[in-house]
Order: C-alpha cells, then structure tokens, then sequence
C-alpha cells in the first residue's frame, strides 16, 4: 500500500500534478491556493520530470499559457481563487471554443468582487454554466475531501482529453487549506512525443512534418458553420451528461428528508445529519461530485421517496436552481446557507432543516 | 473513539504546529485525523487556531463548534471557546495573560503553566510541547511512541536532533497540568 501522508488540499493538487505525469503548470498566486504554486517550486518537478512550472505575470498570462500548451497536446493546467477565475474566463471560453483539454483548480473565496479570502461556494453558476461567453461548459468537479483532492486531478486530466474540453476541479478555502490523510497515486510518466501523436495526433500541434498543417481556433466567421460546430459541441456535452455523472449517496435508504451539497459544505452536513438522526429525524445526504454534469437523474429519482430536500451552500443558493429543475415542482425544495466566507456550523444546518420543513 | 479539539491562541505560539504533531501522532497509530486551521489575515501575536479531529471512523465534519477539548492559551480565545466546550468535556488553559478564568461548573478544567515553564527552561520554543503533554496527561488519546513517530514524519530529517528536547517538554507537561475543576 502506498505511503499516507498529512497534507493540505492545496499542497496535494501540486503533488498529483506531478504524479500524473503534468507537462507544465501555469499560475498566479493569490489567497487560499496559493500553496499549489508555492508546493510546485519547492518540489522542482523540472528536475524531476521535466513539468514547467511558471509563474505568469498575471492571470490572463497564466490562462493563454495553458491554451498554448493545451494546443500543442500537452498535459496542462492552471489554479486560481475566485477573482483569478474571473480573470481567467476570457481564456477558458477560447478553450472551450477550440475543444482543448487542460485542468484548472478553482479554490474559492468569498465574493463579489476581492471578496474575502475565506471559504465560499458561490461561484457555483461561474463553473458550470460556462463562466465566459458562448454556449460552453467545462467538467467541473467538486472534492469533498483531501484524497479528492489528490484523486481528481488525474480524473480530471482524463476527462478533459477524453471530451477535448477543459476541467475544472471547484474546491474551496477549506478544502485547500485542511490537511487529512491522503494516500497519494503513483506516478506515472510524462507522454512522450509519441505518446502525444498517437492520443492528440489528429489535431494537436506537433509540427506538421508530411501531414496537412493543423489550425486551432475559436474563431469562425460564417454563422452556419459557427451553428454546426455549436451543434458538435452540444452532441459532446449530451455525451458527458450521460456518461460522467457523479454522485455519493450517504444514509439515503431509510430516509424522509434529502440534504443535497458538495464539497466542504457536505462535509459539515454529515455532521448534522448525525446530529438530526440522534434527534430521530431521519435524513440522508446526496453528495455531487460532478457539478456539470449535475446528477439530475439521481435526484428525480429520490421524489418518490424524500417528502423534503434542503441545499446547503456556502452562497445564496446556486446550486439550488438545479436541483429545482430536477425535483420538478415535485417536492418542497429549500435553500440554506450562509455567504461571504462564513462557514455553516452542523448545529445550524439542523435548526434550518427544523425550521424549513416544521420538525 | 473520536476527539474533537480546538487549540486556540497567538500567532506564533506553535497552535498549528501542535495541531500537526497531535494529527501525525494519531496517523501513526492508524487513526482518521483532520487539521482545520484558521487562515484568516492572521500572522505573529494575532490570533491562530486550529480544529484537530482523531477519530476511529470517518470524520464528518472538519469544522466544528462544539469540543470535547479546547486548549486555550490567551484571553480572546478563552472568550470565544469556552462555551464550546460540550458539557462533561474538557478545558486546557495556560494562565499566563488570562484575566479572566473560566467559570463552567459542567466540564473538567485544567491549568498548565506552559509559558512560565517554557522561560524557566531558557528554551521558549518548546512552549507548544508543554502544553501538549499537558493535553496528554488528561486525555492520553495517542501514545508518546507515536508521537515521537509523528516528530519524525513531520519535521525534516535536518530537524531530527530537536525530538529528544520535545519529548522531554512534552514530559515536563504531562509533570505539571494541574486539576482546576474535576466533574
């Protein structure tokens, strides 16, 4: 069994981008990510296995540093917090556009604007309706844990180059800044040239040596043709809707009323639903870990069953859309949560539950 | 088994390291643990906690507001933590600069005079150790052999003459944790 070791979420996605054979790491420092940068350079991993790590002028430098490298097939990523991500959407819709893969780590702080540097989930709707302009979504990932951390950084790169679309893992101050125990993935190496050829030959920059050169580009200037391509886009994101959904269901079996919540805020309601159950409330959790594509099915399938369904979100209630879009007007569905970089304590989760559906 | 700890005080007094070595030790002897600190602008002679969780089962929720043991080693954190102690549970204090002495009549108190031994000893920085071993004098939750093993998980190899010098501290602790109120 591999090694377990103590570490911070943030000094964990360093370690896995690494580990999973990265080609470069673009960032910016800022407040509650920035030991991923700060982790990379002490550990020079360009000696190691020759990854870049870079630190950019800005953030809009960083983001056009992965969409040059993306286009040239290689493995690479960038992180942020809030408002770097907002910096970085212009680059993301471009990615987007070109059907490039790479990885970004959104560690989010309280907003709007600089906002706080504690933890918040309220750029829900920035990750997963698109973030930038244009009909486009990324792959967003929600880690609930330090060992998620580690696990879905090579998730995410797997994902993005199995769809060609960038991925985003959303965490957020306390999941970057916690340490657990994580048991860390074995390394693997970085891809060879060949390597590159073989899984992104058919588009990716390599050098047009005896093939017909390779154009990557969002821009096109006839709208039927802009349509059809939109057209592809939209079939690739049915595709990732049906295939990748991800969830965790926790005590749903016996249970009267649902939680639904992510990351760190899930976490907290574990708690509180160990504290309901003690109360003989009888309430499960369901987790997504897949934020787009959002377990929509899942839930609809829990109507029959749940008489009541509360999110619990670090925002003003995002996440809550769309779980209202899958309930159907079927169930009651409430909204509790606490914004700006306050974290919900379990106590008061169950006091909402009380109060909301009148236990 | 699960412990729910806050150890609050200055920036600087060695409350997030402490909380490392405690999480270490309890990994050492195959235990679920989570380190919360609070990251907020703090920095030397602000102030610092950290939420340490050593379970047997999967740990919920790695924030928290009710403890079953708070260390609290300045006035402000005893102003914000001692009411989220749980009833029967326990509070670790150093006196130094507390002008105000916890009154609860429902847990166990305790006093160590961590920052007076520390000076005494010519060595302030063992200050965090006294006060740990102290905490392990009352709830001996993880053995010394696994701290020690955690000392040498943790700290850089460069770094590994200073264990014998923390374990010591952490004996000159467990020596001197006096009972303040016993349920």
């Amino acid at each position: 069994m591999a090694e377990v070791k103590l570490m911070k979420g943030n000094e964990v996605i360093a370690e896995a981008a690494i580990r999973c054979g990265c080609d470069g790491y673009f960032g910016y420092p800022i407040t509650p990510q920035s030991e991923v940068m700060e982790t990379l350079m002490a550990r020079k991993p360009w000696e190691e296995t020759g990854m870049v790590v870079l630190q950019a002028e800005s953030e809009l430098a960083a983001i056009n540093m992965v969409y040059g490298g993306a286009c040239c097939g290689k493995k690479v990523m960038t992180s942020s917090s809030s408002p770097g991500i907002s910096l970085k959407q212009e680059g993301l819709t471009y990615i987007a556009g070109a059907e490039l893969p790479c990885l970004v780590v959104d560690v989010v702080r309280g907003g709007p604007g600089l906002g706080t540097i504690q933890p918040a989930q309220s750029d829900y709707f920035q990750a997963t309706k698109g973030g930038g302009h244009g009909d486009y979504h990324l792959i967003v990932l929600a880690p609930a844990s330090v060992q998620e951390m580690n696990d879905f950084v090579d998730l995410g790169f797997e994902l993005a180059f199995k769809y060609r679309n960038p991925a985003m893992i959303l965490a957020d101050g306390v999941i970057g800044q916690m340490m657990e125990k994580v048991q860390l993935s074995p390394y693997k190496p970085r891809w060879t040239e060949e390597e590159i050829e073989k899984i992104s030959g058919s588009w990716a920059l390599t050098g047009k040596k005896g093939r017909e050169r390779h154009v990557i580009t969002s821009l096109e200037l006839d709208a039927h043709r802009q349509e059809d391509f939109n057209k592809k886009l939209q079939a690739k994101y049915r595709k990732i809707e049906a295939n990748e959904v991800r969830f965790e269901k926790i005590l749903c079996e016996d249970a009267d009323y649902l939680i639904i919540a992510y990351g760190s805020a899930a976490r907290i309601c574990q708690k509180s639903i160990e504290l309901a159950r003690e109360a003989g409330i009888k309430i499960g959790l369901l987790r997504p870990i897949t934020l787009y594509p959002f377990p929509t099915q899942a839930i609809a399938e829990m109507c029959g069953q749940i008489k009541g369904m509360l999110t619990v979100e670090m925002s003003a209630g995002q996440m809550v859309e769309d779980v209202r879009l899958a309930v159907n007007g079927r169930v009651k569905v409430e909204h509790y949560g606490r914004m700006g970089g306050v974290v919900p304590t379990p106590e008061e989760i169950v006091e909402a539950l009380k109060n909301n559906f009148e236990l | 088994m699960t412990e729910e700890i806050i150890i609050a005080g200055f920036g600087g007094q060695g409350v997030l390291s402490m909380g490392k070595i405690l999480a270490y030790s309890g990994i050492m002897q195959d235990q679920e643990v989570s380190w919360m600190p609070s990251y907020g602008p703090e920095m030397r002679g602000g102030t610092a906690n950290v939420t340490v969780i050593i379970s047997d089962e999967r740990i919920s929720s790695p924030v928290l507001t009710r403890f079953d043991t708070a260390i609290i080693l300045n006035q402000q954190s005893m102003d914000k933590f001692e009411s989220q102690v749980k009833p029967g549970g326990t509070l670790i204090y150093d006196p130094n600069g507390i002008t105000h002495h916890p009154t609860r009549q429902d847990i166990n108190i305790y006093r160590i005079e961590g920052a007076r031994l520390a000076a005494e000893s010519g060595n302030p920085k063992i200050f965090n150790m006294i006060i740990l071993g102290g905490f392990l004098k009352v709830k001996p939750i993880v053995k010394i052999e696994n701290v020690e093993k955690g000392l040498q998980k943790s700290l850089p190899p460069r770094h590994h003459n200073l264990i014998p010098m923390n374990i010591e501290a952490i004996q000159t602790g467990m020596n001197h944790i006096e009972t303040a109120n016993q349920l």
